[in-house]
């Protein structure tokens, strides 16, 4: 194999010649299992859940090929790939997806094993995107770079990889498992929505430990995931999360897909019980065999080490310049720059959410240049986000207006991180052979109607997440607003929910009266926020906060007030 | 009898796959020949579908030609048979968001 993956990028996993090993294997593999797809050998029965288990999906319209970004990190290097194959194999764009992922929507089977192998050559796969499995472990986009982390999730969702890669255990699970850590103050990674959620802190000694959250999900049931141990140190890390996979595995149900997830175990068990069975399985499984040594969480640990910071001054005359002369720049940073914890950095939110557009895709064009401007800006790197940005992390403070005119030229300069037009969107029935409804129109007519980046930002926080179907890729049951796509009768309908919140405070939304229809919606939208305007006690009460203080019924009344 | 001729004597069926190959949305045309184009698709009776249906199904397995095989309803529309939801809709055209994608760009 021609394997061009850069040999020391900063905050890069690099693979060693195991994980290359086992990648290329999986990749041959897969190539025969396509020729005897093909020649007939096998059975489009037989052949479906090896498909699915590199990731490959059939659609509406084509298959669908789900690539991994392990914790939605990646390197330019890779980035540039993916807008390669989306050229060569697909029609030059990629959608990026709540589970930090990447999926080209007009595959053909027949160059599923060149696209693997062309992922394989920069340390890339389409493995756990799909399946039975534990998924791709997602993680904080700012990890690494926040001045509230505590402890770096990149590592431990690393050792996850590792540990849960062909795991004899894992491959078979009752349902899908998906996992996040969260090592900061701030939850970015909605970690109590997953069926582990992970919280990483810090002891009085400085050790790092985690606190467990299991049988969180969306879909059909939505649960909050519960409490199930405050504190597990590091070394016990892997051996607490098998025992909660172990009693999953024996006691989840695989009789009905829909009572399948973890979360339903965790509520029919119910939570003592369900704790008494982990806490009896951790109790065989610490010892020695399951002790996470630290020399290999050190190891780890390096791959991730700091990149090279300079030491600007934290203050930035040049900085303070563009934002005084460039009231769009100005409003940008204002809205996507974050802290960072290096002096005279910054972390960069691209949006993928230009107004009017489709939520989270990106052309193979604008791959390629934000590629550039990583490794232009930000010593090679890029992260995907659960909410379908993109996140340039380490961004010297002096160098985000050359960045900012170069995305805003490519319509990826929009000023919307965690405002109203940043909306989270599944791919909907223009797509995916499970919706009801579409997404993408409602979306991309929400985010036109507010468009005035000035009133986005008057609104301020409020998050709008639209699902399909239940299934709820869009996350709309932790969308401060949420909408739900369901077909009557052959007519496309959106159930809207509000309340939802995926940080720490998780909350499930309420629904908040009948579905109305598409064209209806956005207007239901704009009167939720108004109402919110008009009850505000200010600028500083978010929508979530006057919708706790005055209840539903001032929304409702507005909207279904003609009915 | 053409698509049209057909779909005028009520509710109408068609029958539609992918091609395993690629994945290309495929309806089943006269002859038992498969074809891209909705507009060449064979439309039967509701009476008679279930069972071309299942022959099809056995000759694109024996023949690997398409997966995820089923029948359709269609309805006639301005004169015009057109699928009767909308998810057979965009798959017979094509994303409703990228009018530059699918059969409706061709």
């Amino acid at each position: 194999m021609n394997h061009i993956a850069p040999g020391a990028r900063a905050g890069i996993y690099h693979y060693d010649e195991i994980d290359r090993q086992f990648v290329a294997e999986r990749v041959e593999q897969f190539r025969k299992q396509v020729e005897r797809r093909l020649s007939g050998e096998l059975t489009e029965e037989e052949f479906k859940p090896v498909r699915l288990m590199n990731g490959l999906y059939l659609q509406l319209h084509a298959y669908m090929l789900r690539i991994a970004v392990p914790y939605g990190v990646m390197s330019a290097t890779q980035l540039r790939k993916l807008a390669e194959i989306g050229r060569r194999y697909d029609r030059g764009y990629g959608h990026f997806t709540t589970r930090q992922n990447l999926q080209y929507n007009w595959i053909k089977l027949e160059d599923t094993p060149a696209i693997l192998h062309e992922l394989a050559e920069v340390d890339m796969h389409a493995l756990q995107t799909s399946g039975n499995c534990v998924r791709n472990v997602t993680t904080d986009p700012f990890v690494g770079a926040a001045r509230d982390e505590v402890v770096d999730g990149r590592v431990y969702a690393e050792i996850l990889r590792q540990w849960t890669t062909m795991h004899p255990e894992f491959t078979y699970l009752p349902r899908k498992f998906k996992i996040a850590i969260s090592g900061a103050e701030s939850d970015r990674a909605a970690v109590r929505i997953h069926d582990v959620g992970l919280l990483a802190r810090r002891n009085d000694k400085g050790e790092a430990g985690f606190s467990f959250y299991v049988g969180g999900g969306l879909g059909r049931s939505p649960f909050v995931g519960k409490l199930v141990r405050e504190w597990v140190a590091e070394e016990d890390f892997v051996a607490y999360l098998e025992a909660i996979l172990r009693v999953y595995n024996q006691y989840g149900r695989r009789d009905n897909i829909y009572k399948a997830r973890i979360k339903i175990l965790v509520h029919e068990l119910g939570l003592e019980k369900f704790t008494q069975e982990v806490e009896e399985e951790f109790a065989r499984l610490r010892g020695p065999k399951y002790r996470l040594d630290p020399e290999i969480v050190e190891g780890v640990r390096q791959h991730f080490a700091p990149p090279p910071f300079e030491e600007p001054p934290d203050h930035s005359e040049a900085l303070e310049r563009a934002k005084a002369s460039d009231p769009a720049f100005a409003n940008w940073l204002a809205v996507n720059v974050a802290e960072h914890k290096a002096p005279g950095y910054a972390i960069a939110t691209i949006s993928l959410k230009p107004a009017g557009g489709i939520p989270g895709d990106a052309t193979c064009d604008q791959m390629d240049l934000v590629a550039d401007l990583a490794e232009r800006h930000s010593f090679g790197e890029l992260r995907v986000t659960h909410v379908q940005n993109l996140v340039l992390a380490h961004v010297k403070k002096d160098e985000l207006y050359d960045l900012w005119k170069q995305l805003d030229a490519a319509e990826l300069g929009s000023a919307n991180a965690g405002l109203i037009g940043d909306i989270i969107a599944c791919p909907g029935l223009d797509y995916c052979a499970l919706a009801n409804a579409r997404s993408i129109p409602l979306a991309q007519a929400i985010s036109a109607r507010f468009a005035d980046p000035v009133r986005q930002r008057t609104i301020g926080e409020l998050g709008i997440k639209i699902s399909g179907c239940i299934n709820a890729c869009g996350h709309h049951h932790v969308g401060a607003i949420g909408i739900l796509g369901v077909d009557k009768k052959g007519t496309e309908y959106y159930q809207i929910t509000v309340g939802g919140d995926p940080t720490l405070t998780t909350e499930i939304g309420d629904i908040l009266g009948p579905a109305v229809t598409e064209t209806e919606a956005v207007d239901a939208i704009e009167a939720i926020v108004d109402v919110y305007l008009a009850n505000r006690t200010g600028e500083g009460e978010r929508f979530i906060d006057t919708l706790r203080r005055v209840g539903h019924a001032p929304f409702k009344e507005r909207i279904y007030a003609a009915d | 009898m053409s698509a049209k001729d057909r779909s005028k004597e009520g509710s109408m069926k068609a029958i539609t796959a992918n091609r395993l190959r690629d994945g290309e949305v495929v309806f089943l045309g006269e002859g038992g020949r498969w074809v891209e184009s909705f507009a060449e698709a064979a439309l039967f009776q509701r009476s008679e579908a279930d069972a071309v249906l299942a022959d099809a199904k056995a000759t694109a397995e024996r023949e690997q030609f398409g997966v995820d095989i089923y029948a359709f309803e269609v309805v006639e529309e301005d004169g015009v048979p057109v699928p009767a939801t909308m998810r057979e809709r965009i798959r017979t055209a094509g994303p409703t968001v990228r009018l530059d994608l699918g059969k409706q760009a061709a």
